[in-house]
């Protein structure tokens, strides 16, 4: 079965509900997939390797994958669309509070030392200046706690902020301007004067080499002797890959709207980790979680660049200095100083084959950069653990330490320029045997993960590859480099395989209401930056109790609602999934309590009756049914309310969870001035059952067209010699743009994992990796150019 | 009030006293019409596009005491006593956003293009710039569109939307 995008009809999946194995091994994937993609903190002391097994469970597993109403699967237009095209959605900096007043930020333009004079007098005496807070006044504050152990913790970094005269980044804020507006604020900031004391800094990546690398143990795993293996191997490819520092640029600039009642602090973010962030600024500001409220219902894109920031932080001190509420909205220029983004990478990857195409040895490894206090680390080399059968592996990841903004999580941190690596080295060494890449990848396909012997909780992507093949015409490329040309353009075709491992938070928790008009809302603290959050869940909601879309009301991105699921690691589908089927296992046992001696349930267990048709029903006799309505009013009672949280996340910690893609491409390079077009673009994608094909299918092309920035345009140009962003702007990083992209086509295997919430595994960084590759392997079959340093700009190619 | 007020949405509004303030934050900051966005501040990202007299500018670059006497509208002007605009509504059907943030940049943008291309204006990728009219291809669609940014990647959604709205009626 391959569901095509925009079939739009409600499916019935007939994947009946496997049995669970019986145990397995909790394996290191276990424990990186509990921490989240891009969430793991350099004082992890977890064993590197394999971990011990454990005895998880015993009791009959959960039935995941259930048949429902059908509104899962459904093609539903977004919920939110109506407000969003009337310009009618909240944003952060769009709340207008009775005597704000506006700040301005002062940034460094020096990378290490101290601040030696800051003269502040002719900004206190601008027109409208209302506050100016520097080290020398800001409230004492604790450092945001980065991601870690804490499971509320959520920040980049743990430095002070503002407490002290030291400079530990060019562009760290240094001066905080309130004024009445924003052109005061603005024009206040430009009249502070600072010197500095500078000291020896570490900007370039050579220097930060050359002072000596750090390894990530949890990242070092060798099977047998790689080396050995790659040296004696019939072919091999062991090549030097590089990808630069890039920024996630949300269109939306990130902005806070702060006010203080008392010693309670209202916060309007704009935040993938509201509940997070909470507690964050609780912990920073001294002052208890419960006097912090943050919502965040609309985010203008956050792609891993909206947690917990220092922005938020200034805020909330500065209104509490001026007694009045603050709007602080980041300039462009200052998203590029204050959120870090991808870090830059330098990797070795090599793979040694036989000559019918078996991997003896897969070798990654290499360097990124890294500060100090980063808990992202880039790692690149994850890759490859579970990609390919090999007989033998050694990955490695090493930190290079330079004194700039903390690197952030962006989209598929690791795995998006990781992946560039692998599946570029798979592409050579296909050229290398004269083999097809994809027969080549089809016969590397491992049985069982690579790394620990883990089975696949449901692993499609031959089937991904023989579809996305078929429907992309692939048959048709011709494999001798540079051999097709129209004009002065070079026609060629490449491919790569996306993954992205599976995640399932611990905090998943909420509150379901059903009223007695039958309609229901649900509570969730989780997030929607344009995934599609609400609709995907009013879907899962509307199919698990039997109701009609309209009858539902998901709320979220509010600290004071239950839950703790950021959003991250493409996981919020499959935490909030696995929560929603809880609430409704207790609504029931709720309901049936209710249920009178004249209902047509009367006698019924809970193992007995399931919801059909906005109520409750006898499973095999859908005749004695009841109306959530009746059975309310029968009892009356106007609502009831249940509180709930799933069992822990434990599927992924028995076996090997990923989501996969076939990714295909076809690029034209101009021969005169080596500009480079993508023609076409197909994602071909297992990644179990699909919510929601049409906002599905929004992220895969999304997370295709990040990754065309990455293989062709984007780069934070970073001044070795300053550590100074030189272009912090979205006139000079560039991000593809519409004449960039092609129609791009997507489908997918549309097979439901039978270990995953509703079926369904994550989406949403999924197709960020495999398609740098495919860009830069068919750019090599256009040209005969291969490639290996992100961006592909048309100097490269010339 | 007429010869010295900024008409905005069919309403004539006083112009700001401060000369430096731009149409952009003129609309969010003192009228509070959050519709129209700030992406980049500087011209790179059309989020802020709004229609004057018609014609489609990045709000951002221009100062609100300029355009006294103009007509301006926003995307919260772009509905009719009737419902949506239709663009807003196959904006909705297609999917031609995520998180909606450049949205409304996008869609004052394209009522603005579609009108530029009924006056028979070419654009870089048009072949015959002599031609009376332009036939609102993808390719057109698409190179008219480039300067609205999207992050989260809807630009499928987007053109698509925009095609069907208003390619039909321009061949």
């Amino acid at each position: 079965m391959s569901n095509v995008e925009g079939s739009g009809r409600p499916t019935q999946h007939e994947g009946a509900a496997q049995q669970d194995t019986s145990l397995t091994r909790r394996g290191v994937l276990g424990i990186f997939g509990a921490a989240g993609a891009g969430a793991l903190v350099s004082t992890f002391t977890g064993p590197p390797g394999v971990g011990p097994v454990s005895l998880v469970s015993e009791a009959a597993p959960e039935v995941l994958v259930q048949r429902g109403s059908g509104w899962v699967g459904a093609a539903l237009s977004r919920i939110d669309g109506p407000l969003k095209v009337r310009g009618m959605a909240r944003f952060a900096a769009e709340f207008a509070l009775d005597d704000m007043v506006y700040a301005a930020l002062v940034f460094s333009t020096i990378a290490k030392g101290r601040i030696a004079t800051l003269d502040t007098g002719a900004a206190e005496a601008a027109p409208g200046f209302v506050l100016v807070m520097t080290h020398r006044n800001a409230p004492r504050m604790q450092p945001m706690v980065p991601f870690g152990p804490n499971e509320k913790a959520a920040g980049n970094d743990n430095l002070p902020i503002m407490q002290d005269d030291r400079v530990r980044w060019n562009g760290q804020p240094i001066a905080v301007v309130l004024a009445e507006t924003q052109e005061q604020a603005d024009h206040a900031a430009s009249l502070i004067r600072v010197t500095y004391e500078a000291e020896p800094a570490t900007t370039s990546f050579a220097q930060a080499k050359a002072n000596g690398t750090e390894g990530a143990v949890y990242f070092h795993h060798e099977i047998g002797d790689a080396e050995a293996e790659l040296a004696a191997a019939a072919v091999s490819v062991d090549a030097t890959y590089r990808t630069p520092y890039q920024n996630h640029n949300a269109i939306e600039p990130h902005a806070v709207t702060v006010a203080w009642h008392g010693d309670e602090l209202v916060v309007h973010d704009a935040s993938q980790s509201v509940v997070h962030n909470a507690w964050s600024l609780a912990h920073i500001l001294g002052i208890e979680e419960r006097q912090v409220h943050v919502t965040s219902p609309y985010v203008g894109g956050a792609f891993g660049g909206k947690f917990m920031g220092s922005h938020q932080v200034l805020a909330a001190a500065a209104a509490r200095l001026a007694g009045r509420p603050v709007r602080l909205t980041l300039s462009r220029e200052g998203v590029y100083r204050m959120v870090g983004g991808r870090a830059l990478t330098e990797q070795r990857m090599a793979i040694g084959a036989r000559r019918d195409g078996r991997f003896d040895a897969i070798i990654h490894t290499g360097t990124a950069t890294h500060t100090r206090d980063s808990p992202h680390p880039e790692a690149f080399p994850f890759v490859s653990l579970s990609a390919y059968a090999t007989g033998s592996l050694k990955t490695d990841l090493q930190w290079a330490f330079l004194d700039q903004v903390a690197n952030a999580a962006m989209r598929a941190p690791g795995e998006a320029v990781g992946s560039f690596a692998l599946e570029s080295a798979v592409d050579e060494v296909a050229v290398a045997l004269g083999m097809d890449p994809i027969e080549l990848r089809i016969r590397n396909e491992p049985k069982t993960d690579p790394l620990n012997g883990a089975e696949f909780s449901s692993r499609n992507v031959v089937k991904a590859w023989r579809d996305g093949a078929e429907r992309f015409g692939w048959a048709k490329r011709n494999p001798i480099p540079g051999a097709v040309r129209k004009g002065e353009w070079l026609v060629g075709m490449g491919c790569g395989t996306a993954s992205h491992i599976y995640n399932r938070e611990n905090g998943g928790a909420a509150r379901l209401t059903l009223t007695s008009d039958g309609t229901v809302t649900v509570d969730i603290a989780t997030h929607d930056a344009g995934m599609g959050t609400e609709t995907a869940q009013t879907q899962i909601i509307a199919e698990n109790l039997a109701l009609h879309p309209d009858q539902v009301e998901f709320r979220l991105a509010d600290s004071a609602m239950p839950g703790l699921v950021a959003g991250r690691g493409s996981s919020q589908t499959t935490t909030v999934a696995a929560t929603v089927v809880e609430a409704k296992k207790m609504l029931v046992a709720e309901l049936l309590t209710l249920i009178r001696a004249d209902s047509p349930l009367a006698g019924l267990t809970a193992q007995q009756v399931g919801p059909r048709n906005a109520g409750l029903a006898k499973l095999d006799d859908p005749t004695r049914h009841e109306t959530y309505t009746a059975i309310l009013t029968r009892a009356k009672r106007d609502k009831v309310t249940v509180e709930a949280s799933p069992d822990e996340p434990t599927e992924m910690n028995e076996r090997s969870m990923h989501s996969y893609g076939a990714m295909f491409c076809e690029v034209r390079v101009n021969a005169v001035t080596g500009e480079t077009r993508v023609s076409r673009m197909l994602g071909s994608m297992d990644c179990g059952r699909v919510i929601n094909p049409k906002t599905a299918a929004s992220q895969f092309r999304g997370g295709m067209i990040m990754a065309m920035g990455l293989a062709l345009t984007e780069h934070t140009h970073y001044d070795e010699r300053t550590g100074r962003i030189m272009n912090p702007s979205l006139a000079e990083y560039h991000i593809p743009v519409h004449l960039d992209v092609p129609e791009i086509d997507v489908i997918w295997t549309g097979i439901p994992d039978p270990h995953a919430p509703m079926g369904a595994r994550g989406i949403g960084e999924l197709s960020v990796t495999g398609t740098a590759a495919a860009i830069a392997n068919a750019i090599y079959n256009a040209t005969g150019k291969r490639i290996r340093e992100l961006p592909i700009t048309l100097d490269k190619l010339m | 009030m007429k010869n010295v007020a900024i008409r905005i949405n069919g309403s004539a509004v006083a112009p700001p006293a401060d000369p430096r303030v731009s149409l952009l934050d003129f609309l969010r900051e003192t009228l509070h019409l959050h519709g129209t966005k700030k992406g980049c501040n500087q011209g790179a990202c059309g989020a802020c596009t709004v229609l004057v007299d018609g014609e489609r500018i990045v709000s951002c670059l221009a100062l609100a005491v300029q355009y006294v006497g103009r007509d301006i509208v926003t995307i919260e002007g772009l509905a009719g006593q009737d419902g949506p605009h239709r663009l807003q509504q196959a904006f909705i059907e297609h999917d031609g956003f995520q998180c909606g943030y450049c949205t409304p940049g996008q869609i004052c943008s394209a009522v603005g293009m579609a009108a530029e291309a009924r006056r028979g204006l070419p654009s870089h990728v048009t072949d015959d710039l002599s031609a009376r009219r332009i036939a609102l291809t993808r390719d057109e669609l698409r190179e008219r569109m480039s300067g609205n940014l999207c992050r989260c990647g809807a630009h499928n959604g987007i053109i698509a939307a925009i095609a069907e709205t208003y390619a039909r009626a321009a061949e």
